[in-house]
């Protein structure tokens, strides 16, 4: 496997959706090239910060806010 | 997957199903409970479009009342959440173009850029790299970062990646096809790395100097 063919794959490897008999060949590639587990690696935490921290936070006065604001629309029939 | 969900699909109804069953026999407090339930993860999908808080406070607002007045065309063959996000997609992108005075604005420009596609950056990061900043520098890097994507590629990362949508649900949210979200998929999430490595690398043991480079740009 090249490392294309590696980067190619990537998104099916963070997934977690490759097919087995690819996956020893994903394997192999990531044990001898070094770059490609680097890659790989802050990928995938790249992912997990997103996922982990709230960017852009609704703070809670503002919701309730807004929250009203759509229900009393509903409640008139918009 | 399909076929988990189809299973689930015989044995039990998702809870939306009854929740909109009850609105549209009249029951707003129901309403109540999917507004509740969906209201964060609609405005941060405005906010990731329109890049704006004051437009995601009004898209959010919209999104979920044209929702209700449209509540009889849910089919319920997709979750009332994607639905939901579809609408919030679309009010966002209308509110894009009125800001531009009527230039036209899709999920689709922006892409010719071939940056991210092979990494250059192949630093290793610091491990856990995001404890050698507070919550507001970390926020500020993680905000500027994703905003200087192209905006059809931040979508789809925000929907897929931030939001948790399937990439079926992604490419049907957004009206695209599924490799196209696969490829815009990968595009995004490497560009993202790429960029955030000036932060997270590994600096001869110390990653204080990029800490330092980001205060001093906040």
């Amino acid at each position: 496997m090249t490392c294309t063919e590696f980067i190619a794959l990537l998104d099916d490897i963070i997934d977690d959706s490759i097919a087995k008999e690819t996956r020893a060949e994903v394997e192999k590639h990531l044990h001898k090239c070094g770059h490609c587990e680097v890659v790989f690696n802050t990928t995938r935490k790249t992912i997990e910060i997103y996922r982990s921290h709230e960017i852009y936070d609704l703070p809670n006065d503002l919701r309730e806010r807004l929250h009203t604001a759509i229900m009393s629309r509903c409640k008139k029939g918009c | 997957m399909t076929t988990i969900q189809s299973i689930a699909g015989e044995n039990e109804q998702h809870p939306d199903v009854a929740l909109v069953g009850r609105v549209r026999a009249g029951d707003v407090s129901a309403y109540d409970t999917l507004v509740r339930k969906y209201e964060r993860q609609l405005f941060r999908i405005a906010q990731h479009i329109t890049q704006n808080r004051e437009d995601a406070e009004d898209v959010m607002q919209d999104a979920f009342l044209k929702a209700y007045e449209k509540l009889d065309q849910f089919q319920g063959n997709s979750k009332f959440y994607t639905w939901l996000v579809r609408i919030a997609v679309n009010e966002s992108l209308m509110r894009l173009r009125k800001r531009r005075t009527g230039r036209m604005v899709s999920i689709d420009e922006d892409l010719e850029t071939d940056e991210g596609t092979v990494p250059r950056d192949l630093a290793d990061w610091a491990p856990d790299p995001e404890q050698n900043y507070n919550q507001s520098e970390l926020a500020e890097i993680l905000r500027k970062t994703i905003q200087g994507l192209p905006q059809g590629f931040r979508v789809v990362f925000a929907l897929r990646d931030v939001e948790g949508l399937s990439t079926e649900e992604t490419a049907e949210t957004l009206g695209l096809s599924v490799p196209a979200v696969k490829s815009r998929l990968l595009r995004a999430r490497l560009q993202l790395r790429e960029r955030l490595s000036r932060y997270f690398r590994k600096k001869n043991g110390s990653v204080e100097t990029s800490a330092k480079e980001a205060r001093a740009e906040s």
